[in-house]
């Protein structure tokens, strides 16, 4: 498999924090990565960092091969990178149809015209709000925002999709009906890196994960290894009680 | 059919100026002029929600242009300067200013036609000597009427483009939210960019092509702040994301404050203000969306959901 994503040393000072320190990963096409760590280790700067909404003080971005490090988000969109935020983003004076037509008009395909409707109809499809397209995306419930955000994400047919916490705040229900929707994607052959604190949907979605603990890569494997790593209990317990 | 309705109705508001004689006619100069100036202010600012106030900068700038230029080049190259010299400025102005973010863009906008007005009496008292200057161009009213009209009609059917291209979709999401529409991979500083030139060009065309009204000319007259303000609560009024908003904001608003002017010359500044606090808090979205919600109330239940703006403005 060839290689999608690559960071070398890729690095973010906050002023005096270092909020991202050093972080080398490499993650290859059609891999599921889940990426971990205590509240305030970096795991969201480091995506801010691949997605260009931040530049990295130091270090270098790959995607695909090519150089990204300090390339602006509308650039890393359209070289194939898609995501979600953390808090849940959709435009509110859109209709749930325009949201998801935005990154299929402007991304790597620049979709318009009937192609773009395909496209829209098929991302709206696949989250179960096709027959709402036309209501307002502020109109939307929590669980159905997060869907229509995921809806977008796609719109681009990314290769690489970053998802931040986009299972969390869900009822169990919701959360089954989250993970299913995942594992219908990773079948597509997507690359995906998800940030996640929900232990059984990293068990159930990611083949290998990466923990941060303050601002550095301390594990990096398959997900059964990684957990009872003893460096790992210690990151989320503390070290009396690994 | 559309076509064929704008043209009827473009050629019913050309022949005004033959029923309404020359009072009349100086109305609907005016009146041509604002409907211009508020809808190519709402293209830019409409969709970005950044409240622009250097609206009377680029009108001085196209007034002045005419003013300096109108015994040098034939009208039309005049024409073609003034459109030249706006669009530049709005481009080094854009690429300075369009990084700022709400209300630092409002007072920079504010500042910058004070700024230009200052450079030019500068300029003219030091280097050339003479403040005021004189246009004598053999336009009537009725020819400057027709051009503004020809423009405004222009600017209409360019936004109405705009909206239906990638363009407009771009402006609407960054309005909404600038963090999605980067990482949508919409080029924020590019579009927004585009948008402001389109804008200020218009816009400085408007100054130019009514520059001929004065016959004489100085900073003060040319960049008066008013037009700003007249401009900004037009397009609010009617409501700036829409199409028609503007028009529907300027028409009105230009008559009433043409009677106000006349009426309460002194108490005029007052009146303008109270309009505009009484726009921007009774009818943030302008008059055609709270029309729009008022009918949308009154059919609540059958699930219909709202007419289209365009058509909305047309009834």
């Amino acid at each position: 498999m060839s290689v999608l994503l690559e960071t070398q040393g890729l690095t973010k000072r906050f002023g005096g924090l270092t909020a991202v320190n050093g972080v080398s990963l490499t993650v290859k096409r059609g891999e599921v990565l889940g990426l971990l760590g205590p509240n305030g280790s970096g795991k969201t700067t480091l995506m801010n960092l691949i997605s260009g909404a931040l530049k990295s003080s130091e270090g270098a971005l790959l995607i695909a091969g090519k150089d990204m490090t300090g390339a602006p988000p509308h650039r890393i969109a359209k070289s194939g990178v898609a995501r979600t935020f953390q808090l849940v983003k959709i435009l509110p004076s859109l209709t749930l149809e325009e949201n998801v037509m935005v990154p299929a008009a402007f991304g790597p395909d620049r979709l318009w015209g009937r192609a773009l409707k395909t496209q829209v109809a098929e991302c709206l499809d696949m989250v179960g709000l096709h027959a709402r397209a036309g209501q307002q995306a502020s109109e939307l419930t929590y669980i159905d925002q997060k869907r229509l955000e995921l809806a977008r994400a796609l719109a681009s047919a990314p290769k690489l999709l970053l998802l931040d916490e986009w299972l969390a705040g869900l009822n169990p229900t919701e959360l089954h009906e989250g993970i299913r929707l995942i594992r219908e994607l990773e079948q597509t052959g997507i690359t995906i890196i998800m940030v996640e604190h929900i232990m059984d949907a990293v068990r159930a979605l990611c083949p290998r994960c990466a923990v941060m603990n303050s601002g550095t890569l301390i594990a990096d494997g398959a997900t059964n290894e990684v957990l009872s790593d003893p460096h790992v209990v210690a990151a989320y317990l503390g070290e009396e009680d690994a | 059919m559309m076509y064929i309705l704008s043209a009827l109705g473009l050629a019913a508001l050309a022949v005004l100026p033959m029923v309404f004689g020359d009072y009349g006619t100086g109305m609907l100069v005016g009146l041509a002029g604002y409907v211009t100036l508020a809808t190519s202010w709402a293209m830019f600012s409409g969709p970005t929600r950044y409240i622009s106030l250097a609206t009377v900068a680029f009108f001085g700038v196209g007034a002045y242009t005419v003013a300096v230029l109108n015994e040098v080049l034939p009208y039309p190259l005049v024409l073609l300067a003034a459109a030249g010299i706006g669009a530049t400025m709005a481009l080094l102005v854009g690429l300075s200013t369009l990084r700022l973010a709400g209300i630092y863009f409002v007072i920079f906008t504010f500042g910058l036609a004070e700024l230009v007005r200052q450079l030019i009496t500068w300029f003219e008292v030091n280097v050339t000597g003479t403040l005021g200057r004189y246009i004598f161009l053999d336009l009537e009213a009725k020819h400057i009427y027709w051009q503004l009209l020809a423009l405004g009609a222009a600017t209409l059917a360019l936004s109405a483009w705009i909206r239906r291209s990638r363009l407009g979709l771009a402006l609407r999401v960054i309005g909404d939210d600038e963090t999605v529409a980067a990482h949508s991979g919409i080029n924020l500083a590019r579009t927004k960019l585009v948008l402001f030139v389109a804008s200020s060009t218009i816009i400085t065309l408007v100054g130019a092509i009514q520059a001929p009204r004065w016959v004489y000319v100085e900073p003060s007259i040319v960049f008066n702040p008013t037009v700003s303000f007249l401009t900004v609560i037009m397009a609010l009024l009617g409501g700036a994301t829409r199409l028609w908003g503007p028009l529907c904001g300027a028409v009105p608003l230009f008559l009433l404050f043409e009677w106000l002017s006349a009426r309460f010359p002194d108490h005029f500044s007052i009146l303008l203000g109270l309009m505009f606090m009484a726009v921007v808090y009774a009818l943030p979205d302008g008059v055609l969306a709270a029309l729009e919600r008022f009918r949308h109330r009154g059919k609540e239940g059958n699930g219909t959901s709202a007419p289209k703006p365009a058509k909305e403005a047309n009834a």
